[in-house]
C-alpha cells in the first residue's frame, strides 16, 4: 500500500455533540490528523444519502457522519436517522463496487475530545489502507 | 398511490451497459410520495450509477429531469425538447410501469429503460413503510367487509373467511401481517353488522379484473 497517500476525509459534525468534541480537542491542543475536513451541520440527521454520495463523487476518500451518543441527540432522533442512512449508503456502495468502509457513522459526546481524536486517527488509518477514492483520476464522462 | 422501489444497482448497471448518455426522468406523482422516483431519489440513483460507471472506467453522463406526472401525455410532451436537443442513448424512467410505456410510445426512436419496479397499490403505514391495500379487481366489495379488503389483504384472498390460521391477530402466511379477517370481524362488531358474516359471499366476478386483458374506462361526457 502506498504509505505516502494522505486521504481526504469529510466529517459531518453535529452542532451539539461531535462538533463541540472536535472544538474541545482543538482547545486543549489535542492533535488529530489534518486529513479530516469538518463540515458543521445542525444535526447528524441533516445528512442525507445524497450528501454522502455527492461527497464521494466530488472526490472525498472517506466520509464520516458523527452524531451525539445514542439516546442523547438534541433533536431526539437525528442520530438514529443518520445511522440508518449511513447503513443504506454502505449497502449501496457495495453494489456500486466501492468499499462500504469509505462511509462511516460514529457517536461522540460533546465532552469526549479524546474519542473524536481517536476516531479521526482510526478512520484516517482505515481509509489510508483502502487507498484513494477510485473515482480520482478517472476520466470524466 | 402506486408504490414502487428502485431496481437493484447491479441490474441497472447491466441495463445501461454500453450506453454513454442517459436522461433519468423522475415523477412527482405517487412514486415521489413513496420515495422511489422523486427528485431526491433521481439524484441519488443518478449519482450512484455515475460513480459505479466511473469506477469501472466507463463514465456515463446522466442528466436529471422531473415531470409532474408520467401518466399524462401532456407532461410526457415536456420531454420533447430535452430529447431532441441531446441525443440520449436512453431515457430511464423512475415512474411506475406507466411512465416508460408512455415515453416509449411518444418517442419511437428513443430507448426506454425502467428504473423502478412497480410493486403495488397501497398506502403509507409509517414513514418508510408502505403496504398493499388494493388489487384493482374492478369490482370493489369492501362495503361488505366493514370497509376492509380481503381480496388484497388476506394472504389467501378469502371472501368467506377467516381461515382459522391466524395467531394473535397475525396472518399464518406472514406473522408480520395482520389478519384482515380479524380486523373485518372487529369492524363489523363495532358497527353492529356481524350478521353480514352469516351470509355466504358469492364467487367474485373476475371478468372485470385483468384476466380479461388490459382494461379501459370510457367516459363519453369527458371525451373530446
Amino acid at each position: 500500500m502506498n504509505q505516502t497517500f494522505e486521504p481526504e476525509i469529510v466529517v459531518f459534525c453535529c452542532n451539539f455533540c461531535s462538533y463541540a468534541a472536535a472544538d474541545l480537542a482543538g482547545s486543549i491542543r489535542m492533535s488529530y490528523p489534518p486529513n479530516v475536513k469538518i463540515i458543521h451541520v445542525p444535526c447528524s440527521g441533516r445528512v442525507d444519502p445524497l450528501t454522502l454520495l455527492k461527497a464521494l463523487e466530488a472526490g472525498a476518500d472517506g466520509v464520516l457522519v458523527t452524531g451525539c451518543m445514542e439516546g442523547d441527540c438534541h433533536f431526539v432522533t437525528g442520530n438514529y436517522k443518520a445511522k440508518k442512512r449511513v447503513k443504506y449508503i454502505r449497502a449501496m456502495l457495495a453494489d456500486m463496487g466501492l468499499e462500504p468502509d469509505r462511509v462511516q457513522m460514529h457517536n461522540i459526546s460533546a465532552s469526549d475530545a479524546p474519542l473524536f481524536a481517536k476516531t479521526a486517527q482510526e478512520a484516517t488509518e482505515m481509509i489510508r489502507a483502502l487507498g484513494p477514492n477510485p473515482l480520482k483520476g478517472c476520466k470524466a464522462a | 398511490m402506486i408504490v414502487g422501489e428502485h431496481k437493484p444497482i447491479p441490474e441497472l448497471l447491466s441495463a445501461i451497459e454500453g450506453l454513454d448518455t442517459i436522461l433519468m426522468v423522475g415523477c412527482k406523482g405517487c412514486v415521489s410520495v413513496c420515495n422511489a422516483g422523486g427528485s431526491k431519489e433521481v439524484a441519488i440513483l443518478a449519482a450512484a450509477l455515475r460513480i459505479a460507471r466511473k469506477k469501472q472506467g466507463k463514465p456515463v453522463v446522466i442528466d436529471e429531469l422531473m415531470l409532474d406526472r408520467q401518466c399524462e401525455p401532456e407532461f410526457i410532451e415536456w420531454l420533447s425538447e430535452p430529447v431532441s436537443k441531446k441525443k440520449y442513448d436512453a431515457v430511464m424512467s423512475l415512474a411506475c410501469g406507466i411512465g416508460p410505456q408512455y415515453i416509449a410510445e411518444a418517442f419511437p426512436g428513443v430507448r426506454v429503460l425502467p428504473g423502478l419496479n412497480t410493486s403495488f397499490m397501497g398506502g403509507t403505514l409509517t414513514h418508510g413503510i408502505w403496504a398493499e391495500y388494493c388489487s384493482a379487481c374492478g369490482a370493489c366489495g369492501v362495503g361488505n367487509f366493514g370497509g376492509l379488503c380481503p381480496v388484497t389483504r388476506c394472504a389467501k384472498g378469502l371472501l368467506n373467511g377467516p381461515c382459522d390460521g391466524s395467531v394473535d391477530g397475525m396472518c399464518e402466511a406472514d406473522p408480520e401481517t395482520e389478519c384482515v379477517w380479524e380486523k373485518i370481524y372487529e369492524r363489523l362488531q363495532s358497527l353492529g353488522e356481524t350478521d353480514k358474516l352469516d351470509r355466504a359471499c358469492a364467487p367474485k366476478d373476475r371478468s372485470v379484473s385483468l384476466s380479461g386483458g388490459p382494461r379501459k374506462i370510457v367516459r363519453e361526457d369527458l371525451t373530446l
